[in-house]
């Protein structure tokens, strides 16, 4: 298969992790920021290749992970109302909320569907008519685009049943974040489907402002190795910038069309990051003009006060500080089938990772 | 007690596992291990029986129907478990509204499919509920079939031994992914046919030439991954497996890769995993490769004395993992 085989190549990986061994001549911790990134470390096995003293720790970018307690709250009222569909992302069914979470109103009768769009759910809104349709509408950059086309068709089709529930999130805001507080981060793996939306630029006040190094990756196992040999001749040679190495795919510039539809429809707004708190400009709402498929501005509801699991540190393995295995609850109380918080839900989240690959081989 | 049955129970996964424990194994006191059929000695005859349902969405798929699935499905549970597979029972439950032509249509379909695994189906009921009691038709078959005393160890694994090698007789995946597109929700399409075939007559080939099978299991629900979890867990020792060396095909592969699906999760209606003796593999490669249900036959890995019990894969890239076990699902309702 093009573009796959030839980056999954025994001998390129082989040589590539020989070269990084050469390199490595200290610690090095990188944060791959990205949840896709975080997945295929592991299902490739790559932490068995590298040397130890390179140390790879996940970030905030797995958007099941990162949204909100009161979020799924939120969508778990809404799925109460009989008229209302909602349409979500698979992963979102299991994610707990503080009382429930959709798959259990699910069993209990409530019309959840799975859509892998925001398109998809805005064609159950047109076959649906006398129904509310709620599109669960997260995720970074990447996603971003998708949701604002399907916003501008329904607003061309007068499609007046299709709403989102806005939890949509920016990625530059929240690895600031992480850099002004405690940090050991030597330089970043950075989200490769993120800076194709909106260039690698994005990330140019990392080398600027916090002096660290950064390398926009593909997903595949050459792809991470050589962002990795890359980080690693960027701390040796103390010369932090903003490299691509997943050029095949992403621009300086990124895509200028997906941005164009961004900037239409959506507003920066702060936004709650679950494990982060509140971050200043780290999420996007509906502009006004369009604030008619707002659910929270449309059909607001009041739910009790969010609240997590307590011991659940999320946060911290967010931030990239603990690892699962230090949380009192992973194995614990939180496995894959039972999770207690949403990193051991997404086939994303740091804790589901560490389980299905147990990080022991 | 409240709690309530949720979708992931039926996934063929660790759910499931823990359903049947704590609630079927703990009511009913089934002897362990739990294996695709049980195996019953009855005045010195060993009898395997076993009964499955069947609630394919969408009936007809690319490569078969919910009633052929239903005949293969039972003999093959039959076939792993070393029976030769004799008679079978057909269990309809029928919504009101379904058209009799479609009925028809899968009925001469599980005849077609009986004749060709030379099973006859000898008995069975008939239920029609009312609209929307039920989704169109389940199917429950059961089946029996008699075990030679020299095969009772197949299906309980205890002659498993580090160092054995296993085998896959072709390409995974493909019955889940034909399933799938035939769905149509997600505007897929796929030259993809089910594997559906019954592999009795293979098996049965296997057994009159190769003396030292050690273990077989088809490779349903849960899919390859599952099964070598089952089987780590029941013989207590590690499974290595070579990634490279898995055969799976080229829209397969590019659908899950799109979808974001491992194959070696993914449902097979046509595939079973044998062990066989050390030194034997290749001779058990001829064998099954000269049959048409085992033309795409790996050798795929073996046994190992890992103590911890873990099933490990030799990624392509030269990387090494865990594989563990499903946990929740990756598609709805595939059997």
């Amino acid at each position: 298969m093009k573009y796959i085989d030839e980056f999954r190549k025994k001998d390129s990986v082989m040589k590539l992790a020989e070269v990084i061994r050469q390199n490595a001549g200290r610690d090095y911790t990188f944060m791959e920021v990205c949840g896709g990134h975080t997945a295929a470390i592991h299902r490739f096995g790559l932490p068995s290749l590298l040397p130890e003293t390179i140390k790879l720790i996940s970030g905030p970018g797995c958007p099941v992970c990162v949204t909100g307690t009161d979020f799924i709250d939120k969508a778990v009222e809404y799925s109460g109302d009989k008229h209302v569909i909602i349409a979500t992302f698979g992963d979102m069914i299991r994610v707990p909320g503080t009382a429930s979470s959709l798959e259990k109103e699910k069993t209990k009768g409530a019309d959840v569907r799975i859509v892998l769009s925001a398109f998809e759910a805005l064609e159950i809104a047109k076959a649906n008519p006398r129904m509310t349709v709620i599109f669960l509408a997260i995720g970074f950059e990447t996603t971003v685009p998708g949701t604002a086309i399907a916003i501008l068709q329904a607003e061309k089709d007068r499609t007046g049943n299709f709403f989102i529930l806005c939890a949509h999130k920016v990625m530059p805001p929240a690895m600031e974040l992480l850099l002004k507080g405690e940090t050991n981060i030597n330089g970043f793996i950075c989200p490769g489907h993120v800076a194709a939306i909106t260039g690698s630029r994005i990330f140019d006040f990392i080398p600027d402002r916090f002096k660290l190094g950064c390398v926009v990756s593909g997903f595949e196992p050459v792809d991470l190795l050589l962002s990795i040999l890359m980080l690693v001749r960027q701390v040796n040679s103390k010369s932090p910038e903003v490299e691509i190495q997943y050029s095949r795919v992403v621009s300086r510039e990124g895509n200028q069309i997906a941005r164009k539809y961004m900037d239409e429809v959506f507003d920066p707004c702060d936004a709650l990051w679950r494990g982060l708190g509140k971050i200043s400009a780290g999420g996007l709402r509906l502009k006004k003009k369009y604030q008619n498929h707002d659910t929270d501005v449309i059909m607001p509801v009041t739910t009790e006060l969010a609240r997590e699991m307590p011991g659940c540190i999320c946060g911290d393995i967010l931030k990239g500080l603990k690892t699962p295995q230090q949380c009192p609850l992973y194995l614990v109380k939180c496995v894959p089938e039972n999770p207690v918080g949403a990193c051991m839900v997404s086939a994303e989240g740091s804790c589901n990772t560490w389980y299905r690959y147990k990080n022991a081989v | 007690m409240n709690r309530l049955i949720s979708i992931t129970e039926g996934s063929g996964g660790k759910q499931t596992h823990d359903l049947i424990k704590n609630v079927f194994e703990k009511a009913f006191g089934m002897p362990e291990p739990l294996t695709d059929s049980a195996v019953l000695e009855i005045k010195g005859s060993m009898l395997a029986f076993t009964t499955d349902s069947y609630v394919v969405d969408p009936l007809f798929f690319h490569g078969g129907d919910i009633g052929r699935l239903a005949v293969c499905g039972t003999v093959n549970d039959l076939a792993v478990s070393g029976a030769d597979p004799l008679f079978l029972s057909a269990a309809f439950i029928i919504e009101e509204g379904f058209p009799l032509k479609d009925l028809i249509r899968i009925v001469e379909s599980m005849a077609a499919e009986a004749l060709k695994a030379g099973v006859k189906i000898v008995t069975g009921d008939t239920k029609v509920v009312g609209k929307g009691k039920c989704d169109k038709l389940f199917i429950t078959t059961s089946g029996t079939g008699l075990v030679s005393p020299e095969r009772k160890h197949i299906s309980t694994a205890e002659n498993v031994k580090a160092g054995d090698k296993l085998l896959v007789n072709g390409p995974l995946g493909n019955h889940a992914i034909a399933v799938l597109t035939a769905r149509q929700e997600m505007g897929i399409t796929a030259d993809v046919s089910s594997d559906c075939a019954s592999l009795n007559s293979l098996i049965s080939k296997i057994f009159e030439n190769c003396s030292s099978i050690r273990f077989m299991r088809d490779l349903t629900r849960g899919g390859l991954a599952t099964v070598l979890n089952e089987l780590a867990a029941m013989i207590k020792s590690g499974i290595s497996i070579n990634e490279i060396a898995i055969p799976v095909d080229e829209p397969v592969r590019g659908l899950c890769e799109v979808l974001g699906f491992d194959p070696l999760y993914l449902a097979n209606e046509g595939k079973f995993l044998v062990v066989v003796a050390p030194g034997e593999e290749k001779k058990l490669l001829e064998i099954m490769r000269s049959d048409i249900a085992g033309a795409g036959t790996e050798v795929i890995g073996e046994i190992t004395t890992d103590e911890r019990h873990f099933v490990t894969i030799d990624t392509i890239t030269g990387g090494r993992r865990i594989l563990d076990m499903l946990s929740g699902m990756q598609l709805p309702r595939i059997c």
